[in-house]
């Protein structure tokens, strides 16, 4: 079983703090006045809330379901009523707020029926995939990806390794660490569920060397199991999925690529329990276990926190000396992020709340020039060179900084923990990052607005052409006619002449015949009048069609173009999604009657 | 409750600048100490006018350029860049050569460069080579004989009186060619053998300078324990050297020997304590090899077929001029990519 372990580059031994928070057992948290459940708590999509405010719900009832593949839906994490649906801080770096659901338990803690699955080895394996989605788990360690969906590797891919992430790496956390110690069981019958989902080859639990009570209860757990528990040397940032990937197998994710890539899908220690409740007891995942430490903290330890529960209601249980606390930290001191209010609830990724004073992270020296002392790429993960980044990114040369591989970085901030010169890196990195992105997004903006340039261009040139083409082909049409002209006239006026001598005549004789009528019936003029009209020469109506034919096709030109121009607009108001688009459409449909109208009258006056 | 809002990592335990400066001048002790036993009082007495010449023009280069005057004085870099001087210049070198040196080493290398972090070249090796062109008398006859600090050393009055007077009348009685110097102009007549009868050699390698470059070869390796450098620029400026003399000088009747190239002169001085200056030189491991290696083949270069008896002060300089090159073609390969990123952005990789 002992198969070789491999080293990463760099890394670093921050004081680990650990010792705090693992003198109590895991206690229950209890339940607060109200759940604050963001209907966003991982990467993807949002949830859509599935009740309404007033309505009671059970433990474990679902109260926002996902449509899409790429989330998991929200339970409610003990029974009550619904109080409100609105916008509440989240827990963000940003201190934005988001929707979410407010929970007004009713002390009961009733849970609504439990379907366990039974022998999950007898079902199919997409079943029992779309349980552990029901339960609404994502992981439970870092970004919270769903863990239906890494538990769904490419089909070309083969599952060699299944990783057990119990390094816990970071300083003062030690969540995964109590978890293990107490759930030693529940952990292994989870990472077998897993397990027998992917059907990997190896199956390993990576525990680093500063755990021994953990390491003791895994070994134990996993006796008479396939599991193998690695036992890792201790070094910042092991539990980075890229290097312990890196330490077990010695094998690399390739740039811009998943652990499935190379037959490898990590999972959080926390993840396994929730699969475990899920499949085993049919418990969605509605509480985790958070770490609770900090300087300003009277009794620091881990909790198992309802999903939802206000961090400040955590806090006041472990004895917080609000004169004391100068920084509220969600995660770890390496890469936590710092909260405005304490206001904000558990996710299901909230591993570790630090409460610290003045003097225990204390604020940073102030900036010196960089010497290029390198210390920073001794320890730095990813083989970057933190110095160089650090200078273009200062200098907001980004092409430079993204060709030094800047988004490889993994943001642990071993880089700036060791600078000398006291130069928040990491905080010049995300800038370079975020700089770069929305430079990515103006250039396709841009891209975008040059390509619907170009084509209205082109569809300019285009009609200038039509018309230019039109231009001429009138142009021939009407010499060519007035060649014609040229000749037809004599015929026609001859023709017209003869018509009007023979009309001339006619009305002569006609003349005659109505005076010798009226002579004989004196008084009827109107008659006689009516007579004569239908026989008035027919001179004017033999030019009157060549008129009204040029003048039809100048109105059919006319709606032609205008009909042309209409469709430009509304082309190009669809690809700007402008709101006028429905009044163009009526617009150009009315136009194209017109034109249809226009053609039929002229076909009409020409036949 | 107003709280700390802080981008991570919000732990940070680093070496201060200062005090990775404050290492390099206790790094600097052995030698400086070898230094004074066997030349006299001479090194110390540079050092310490070196070093006040160093901080008043810093000061007043930082007041020019309206930067906060103590908050920089306090990094111990310009004291860092005036000790290097003092160790290396000669015994006796006149107080306005020294100064000089000094000055334009942090006005004109460092400080018009943008100051700390910013000069491309080696401020100390800037103002040691400026001097040595423009004063190469006084650069070359002003080094002490080996004696022993209480045994034939002038005192420290006298040798402060020395370098302080202008006409330096006095200072012959005590100077002689150094090693690198007596073995490179007698050896062309002469044998290895009737070379090393010259008391400049002593009975060991090069007499006092053995001790002198063991001082600072234990000031490098608390360097190294203390992780200020690392191993790449020293081993492989030594390894280089090495290889050169050893490929190129192996008949010591005709090319001074390995052990006078790496006991005597300022071989050690400069590979721990003056190559490894972290703003000019290379940045990667690989990159830090390769600028090493350099330096000590054109040290080997210069030393035996230049004009100059020593040459760590023009080797690190040119190397200083490649730097940037060295930089675009050897970064490190990341993790998860097949290939360095390579040259300059945009192109290759």
């Amino acid at each position: 079983m002992s198969v070789k372990l491999f080293d990463f580059p760099g890394g670093i031994h921050p004081p680990e703090n650990k010792q705090q928070s693992t003198r109590t057992p895991i206690r229950p948290a209890g339940i607060p006045d109200r759940l604050v459940l963001p209907l966003q708590q991982h990467i993807g999509e949002p949830a859509e809330p599935c009740v309404e405010i007033g309505n009671r719900v059970l433990k474990g009832q679902v109260i926002a379901t996902v449509a899409g593949s790429l989330g998991v839906p929200v339970h409610a994490p003990t029974s009550g009523t619904i109080e409100a649906i609105g916008d509440y801080p989240v827990p963000h770096p940003s201190g934005m707020k988001d929707t979410c659901i407010v929970l007004q338990p009713d002390g009961e803690d009733q849970w609504t029926e439990l379907a366990p699955l039974g022998d999950y080895r007898r079902m199919d394996r997409e079943e029992v995939l779309r349980r552990i989605r029901e339960a609404g788990i994502s992981g439970m360690g870092g970004a919270g990806f769903p863990t239906d969906i890494k538990l769904r590797p490419p089909k070309d891919r083969k599952v060699d390794t299944l990783i057990l992430n119990g390094a816990e790496c970071e300083p003062y956390i030690t969540a995964d660490d109590m978890s293990m110690r107490e759930r030693a069981e529940q952990i292994i019958s989870g990472l077998q569920v897993m397990a027998w989902i992917l059907r990997p080859h190896r199956c390993v639990v990576a525990i680093e060397d500063n755990k021994p009570e953990a390491i003791a209860a895994m070994e134990n757990a996993a006796t008479g199991t396939q599991v193998e528990i690695r036992v890792i040397p201790t070094k910042y940032p092991s539990g980075g999925e890229k290097q312990l990937i890196q330490i077990v197998t010695g094998l690399e994710v390739p740039h811009g690529g998943i652990p499935a890539d190379i037959g490898i899908i990590c999972q959080n220690v926390g993840t396994a329990i929730a699969v475990s409740r899920a499949i085993h007891q049919g418990e969605p995942l509605v509480s985790r276990i958070t770490t609770l430490t900090g300087e300003a903290l009277a009794n620091p330890g881990n909790v198992e926190a309802l999903i939802g529960t206000p961090i400040r209601y955590l806090l006041e249980q472990a004895g917080l000396d609000k004169s004391r606390l100068n920084r509220l930290v969600l995660g770890g001191p390496m890469m936590g992020y710092t909260l405005e209010s304490p206001e904000v609830p558990v996710i299901k990724t909230t591993n570790c709340v630090i409460a610290a004073t003045a003097s225990e992270l204390p604020a940073p020296d102030p900036e010196q020039p960089c010497i290029r002392c390198g210390m920073c790429a001794e320890v730095c993960p990813m083989e970057l060179l933190p110095q160089q980044l650090f200078w273009y990114a200062r200098a907001q040369e980004f092409d430079k900084a993204e060709h030094l591989n800047l988004f490889d970085c993994i943001e642990c901030g071993a880089c700036s923990y060791v600078c000398p010169s006291s130069i928040p890196l990491v905080q010049y990195y995300r800038f370079a990052k975020g700089e770069i992105r929305v430079q990515q997004a103006e250039q396709l903006k841009a891209d975008r607005a040059r390509e619907r340039f170009e084509a209205r261009q082109a569809r300019l040139e285009r009609e200038k052409e039509e018309k230019e083409r039109r231009r001429k082909e009138r142009a021939a049409a009407a010499k060519a006619k007035k060649e014609q002209q040229a000749e037809a006239p004599d015929t026609a006026k001859a023709a017209a002449d003869a018509t009007d001598e023979r009309a001339s005549k006619a009305a002569l004789v006609q003349e005659a015949l109505a005076r010798k009528k009226a002579r004989n019936q004196t008084g009827d003029k109107k008659q006689a009048e009516t007579a004569t009209a239908p026989e008035r020469p027919p001179v004017p109506e033999a030019n009157q069609p060549e008129v009204d034919i040029e003048e039809l096709e100048k109105q059919l030109l006319k709606a032609k173009a205008k009909l042309e121009n209409m469709q430009g607009m509304l082309n190009e108001a669809r690809t700007a999604n402008a709101d006028n688009v429905d009044k163009l459409e009526r617009a150009v449909a009315k136009n194209t009657e017109r034109v249809k109208r226009a053609e039929e009258a002229l076909e009409e006056a020409r036949s | 409750m107003s709280l700390v809002q802080q981008s991570s990592p919000h732990a940070r335990k680093a070496m201060p600048t200062s005090k990775v400066m404050l290492w390099v001048i206790l790094a600097a002790i052995p030698g400086l100490l070898a230094q004074t036993l066997f030349f006299g009082w001479g090194n110390l007495i540079n050092v310490i006018w070196c070093i006040a010449v160093a901080l008043g023009s810093e000061a007043m280069m930082l007041s020019l350029r309206k930067r906060p005057v103590a908050f920089f004085l306090k990094d111990n870099t310009a004291a860092v860049t005036g000790l290097l001087l003092g160790l290396s210049l000669p015994q006796f070198t006149p107080w306005w050569v020294s100064g000089i040196a000094t000055a334009s080493a942090i006005i004109m290398v460092k400080q018009l460069y943008g100051g700390l972090g910013s000069n491309p070249f080696n401020p100390a090796m800037a103002g040691y080579a400026l001097v040595l062109v423009s004063f190469p008398v006084a650069m070359t006859t002003n080094w002490a004989e080996a004696a022993m600090l209480w045994d034939g050393a002038p005192g420290f009055v006298e040798t402060v009186k020395i370098i302080a007077s202008a006409q330096q009348t006095t200072v012959d009685a005590f100077t002689m060619a150094t090693p690198l110097d007596e073995y490179k102009h007698k050896i062309a007549t002469h044998t290895a053998a009737e070379v090393l009868q010259h008391p400049t050699f002593g009975e060991g390698v090069a007499r006092g300078w053995e001790w002198v470059n063991a001082g600072f070869l234990l000031g490098g390796l608390i360097l190294l324990a203390r992780r200020i450098i690392t191993w790449h620029i020293p081993v492989s400026m030594l390894a280089a050297l090495a290889f050169m003399s050893l490929a190129f000088g192996s008949n010591e009747d005709l090319y001074a020997p390995l052990t006078l190239h790496l006991l005597a002169g300022g071989t050690m001085l400069g590979a721990f304590f003056i190559a490894t200056d972290p703003v000019s030189a290379a940045t990667s491991h690989q990159g830090k090899l390769i600028y090493g290696a350099s330096i000590g083949i054109l040290l080997y270069i210069i030393r035996t077929w230049g004009n100059y008896p020593d040459a760590v002060a023009f080797s690190v300089l040119l190397m200083n001029f490649a730097v940037p090159f060295i930089d675009y073609y050897t970064p490190p390969r990341t993790y998860g990519h097949h290939k360095p990123p390579r040259g300059i952005a945009g192109k290759g990789n």
